[in-house]
């Protein structure tokens, strides 16, 4: 997709200074979000960012759209809810890779699974930054910078894209905060994709995984289109890096819940009466 | 005791059709006027566990559980033991079992007038694939004087998705019972007028619900409040609206959230358990001041408990369950007709003062059926609050507490809702003047609200008072007639809004009294607790708990009290 502005970016920041730390991933997704935003000429009013908790999580104060800043985990239960009650808004729903793949897994997987035509951009430092960081389901085994799990965790990481295969979702992309303009288009097509479209953003933390600098020399482009056969996709997320960007999978499924019929009876009380 | 009273329990195997047999009795009770209450009770197994069908036929609405039964019709005396004590055979009651096995001592002991009748082979003789079921429902409906053609109707409409020669067996089996019945006098409490109501408590909150216009429920199953998300189902499809089937209960109270954000009357419903992983998420709604209404439906606790039986032990975890200084709507249903205007009115007042409401009715009122009068609606609403200043604060400190609530697409009123404690306009604040008036704010809101007259239900007069909450009305009224009749007046408060508390108007609703009970099923003493800690009671104040899983008995509250009050 190429962008042409239909606004500006920055009309689509609200005045909230974000408590990121200085050199954040998050920055860069929040411009590429509202690039996206400007370049769909997203209305503002139609538009609700919904997040859970950890440093990702505090971005939809940072949109002048409508936002919910949740309890840890829940971010996508919210945004569920929230478009099946109104399939007229835009959703989309934020949140780091502690909220939305340990605290929230449950909600990811059936999240991928319903299919619900809402946006899920996870911003993943593989890192709680929140809490000072302590190793998250994304994080190495042998990841040793945290007191809490001194030798590492230990276990093998999350690939959250192969989850999110095999759970369902229909459209997944990869980003990365160190190229904001590739997210922008991402997340504009995941944005208008009628469906569950997940973004799994690449974004560094600077304070407690400074060697995440260093991913910019093994992130790359994939050049292929996006797969549509979710064997092919299965074996890609199986085996790849995990630092391939681009629209990774889009299948043609169906949206839930499906449109409405009308009904014969409103009457709610008729079985009541003998 | 008003009138007479005729109580029937129909005792099998679960799957053996024993609660339709109940049901289509009382179905055809109801249709010739009369009065009665239905209810289920079952092991935790799905099919092959014990399942009865207890029914009461009364003259009144009153619905209390029967204290013993004066007819039993046992298939076969294996399940009906597994109930013990929770079905007491009355003195001379009709027993109606199969010849071939002998009633247990306890039922002997009762000197009941036996009648040993081959049901199973009668119905097998008029039918190849006739059930013994049909043939109970045909021969206690002529013990009742019920018309054949309206049991044979009423049976055709619940099975009109079965084949058609299960049809004709059913049928066939109703009309054999009827006219093989033996002639057996029974004393009939009298027929009231036609045309009532025939629902569960479960249905009722559902209907009170939709009617105050939830258009939206997430939920995950448990018992014993899946039967109002399968009504609701049904409810929400002819209105437009959605049911999601979640993941788990924080899944169902988030989705909740989420919708309710977005502007449409919101709920979800669920037992002990489901509550106990809300509450987290309920404070949210406190917080982010999104109307919510959580239909709680209690069962026996805690942890896994008895999930099929009643209790009111959720109270504690209703009230006191939230982290934080969170102040929210508790509200209980005092019967089935009464779970339509309680639920209606807790989604009211969840709308209207922005905040959570959690309505706790139980097992025994949500999953029993009664015939009922067209239940009471709730019509109170409360009035939003006016915010005239071109400069839109979603958390703006009002006098009243409430500020106006925009609704994503509304123009220019955009805001993000948050946990995290706030300033006016909604921006995250660590600082101690917003935290103070923000918490201030939101419990003024639901302390300054006029409530009226809905807070209880007050009846009678006298120097003793027994205080209850939920579905114990109905036991502590029946006590209290009890204790009438020994010459002890008694004025009855049952509680419907419960937090928060209506202090002022307990106090003066109790000032003629000398003593006080507090009658509850739960073995903590919750409810006792709760006002203690919340009131200066002038009056002796006594606490009469008793935990399920059977059902408060006005008989036992009565004897507990004038044995009190008497010494």
């Amino acid at each position: 997709m190429n962008l042409i502005a239909k606004a500006k970016p920055k009309d689509y920041k609200s005045s909230v200074k974000p408590i990121w730390c200085p050199g954040c991933g998050h920055f860069s997704v929040l411009n590429a979000l509202t690039k996206a935003f400007a370049a769909l000429g997203i209305d503002k009013d139609d538009t609700v960012l919904v997040s859970g908790i950890g440093c990702s999580s505090r971005l939809p104060a940072y949109v002048d759209s409508y936002g919910f800043h949740g309890v840890h985990g829940r971010g996508l239960a919210i945004a569920q809810g929230l478009k099946v009650a109104r399939p007229d808004l835009t959703v989309i729903a934020l949140g780091g890779d502690g909220d939305g793949f340990s605290i929230g897994g449950n909600h990811f997987i059936h999240a991928c699974r319903r299919n619900v035509n809402i946006t899920y951009i996870a911003m993943d430092n593989e890192v709680y930054g929140m809490t000072k960081g302590q190793a998250s389901p994304t994080t190495a085994a042998d990841w040793d910078h945290s007191k809490l799990t001194p030798h590492g965790p230990g276990v093998r990481p999350f690939k959250p894209a192969a989850l999110a295969l095999a759970s369902g979702a229909p459209w997944i992309a990869r980003g990365y905060s160190g190229n904001p303009n590739q997210l922008a288009r991402l997340i504009a097509e995941a944005v208008e994709h009628p469906g569950f479209s997940f973004v799994h953003v690449l974004s560094q933390c600077i304070t407690f995984c400074p060697e995440q600098t260093d991913w910019k020399a093994v992130v790359s482009e994939r050049e292929a289109p996006a797969l549509t056969d979710a064997d092919a996709a299965a074996s890609l997320f199986l085996h790849e890096n995990g630092f391939q960007t681009g629209v990774l999978y889009n299948a043609a499924r169906n949206a839930w819940p499906p449109e409405q019929v009308e009904r014969q009876s409103t009457d709610i009380t008729e079985g009541f009466r003998l | 005791m008003t009138g007479t009273e005729l109580s029937i329990a129909i005792t099998g195997a679960g799957g053996a059709g024993v609660i339709s047999v109940g049901e289509l009795l009382l179905q055809a009770w109801a249709k010739e006027g009369g009065r009665g209450l239905l209810r289920k009770a079952f092991g935790p197994q799905i099919r092959g566990g014990e399942s009865a069908a207890l029914l009461k036929l009364t003259e009144t609405e009153r619905y209390t559980a029967a204290r013993q039964y004066d007819v039993l019709l046992a298939f076969d005396w294996n399940n009906f033991t597994r109930f013990g004590d929770e079905i007491r055979i009355a003195r001379d009651a009709l027993v109606i079992c199969e010849p071939a096995c002998d009633p247990p001592p306890e039922v002997l002991a009762a000197q009941p007038r036996l009648l040993r009748f081959p049901m199973a082979r009668l119905a097998a003789d008029t039918h190849a694939e006739g059930r013994v079921n049909m043939f109970a429902l045909g021969l206690l409906g002529r013990l009742l004087g019920l018309p054949l053609d309206s049991l044979e109707q009423l049976t055709l409409q619940k099975l009109k998705a079965k084949p058609e020669a299960y049809r004709h067996a059913a049928i066939a089996c109703i009309s054999a019972g009827t006219t093989q019945a033996p002639d057996c006098e029974l004393s009939l409490p009298k027929m009231g007028a036609k045309g009532a109501w025939y629902m569960s408590g479960n249905q009722a909150a559902g209907l009170g619900a939709l009617e105050a216009g939830v258009r939206f429920v997430a939920a995950y199953p448990i018992t014993p409040a899946s039967d109002v998300l399968e009504w609701m189902a049904g409810g929400l499809e002819k209105l437009n609206g959605n049911l999601v089937q979640a993941e788990d209960e924080l899944a169902a109270i988030n989705m909740t959230i989420g919708a309710a954000f977005g502007g449409v009357p919101s709920l979800t419903a669920t037992s002990g358990p489901g509550l106990a992983l809300m509450t987290e998420s309920i404070g949210l709604a406190v917080a982010s001041e999104t109307p919510v209404t959580i239909l709680n439906v209690m069962r026996g606790g805690p942890s896994t408990g008895i999930p099929t039986k009643s209790e009111q032990s959720d109270l504690n975890i209703a009230l006191h369950g939230l982290h934080g200084d969170a102040p929210h709507l508790v509200l209980a249903p005092l019967d089935i007709a009464d779970c339509v205007f309680t639920s209606g009115w807790a989604v009211n007042l969840a709308q209207g003062l922005q905040t959570a409401a959690i309505v706790l009715s139980d097992q025994f009122i949500g999953q029993s059926t009664a015939v009922i009068s067209e239940p009471l609606r709730c019509e109170s609403q409360v009035a939003g609050a006016q915010d005239n200043d071109n400069d839109y604060l979603r958390y703006r400190l009002t006098d009243s507490g409430v500020s106006t609530l925009a609704i994503p697409g509304d123009a220019d009123q955009r805001f993000t809702a948050d946990g995290l404690e706030h300033d006016e306009k909604g921006t995250p604040s660590a600082r101690d003047d917003d935290h103070q008036l923000q918490l201030a704010k939101r419990a003024r809101k639901l302390t300054t609200y006029n409530y009226g007259n809905a807070w209880a239900r007050v009846q009678g007069n006298g120097q003793v008072a027994l205080v209850c909450f939920g579905s114990a009305s109905a036991a502590v009224n029946e006590a209290a007639d009890l204790l009438a009749r020994q010459g002890i007046n008694v004025r009855t408060v049952s509680l419907r809004l419960l937090a928060p508390l209506q202090r002022e108007q307990l106090t003066a609703a109790l000032e003629a009294c000398n003593t006080v009970f507090v009658v509850e099923q739960n073995h903590g003493g919750q409810l006792f607790q709760y006002l203690r800690g919340m009131m200066d009671f002038n009056q002796a104040l006594h606490s009469y708990s008793r935990a399920g899983p059977v059902p408060l008995s006005g008989h036992a509250i009565a004897t507990a009290v004038a044995q009190e009050v008497t010494v």
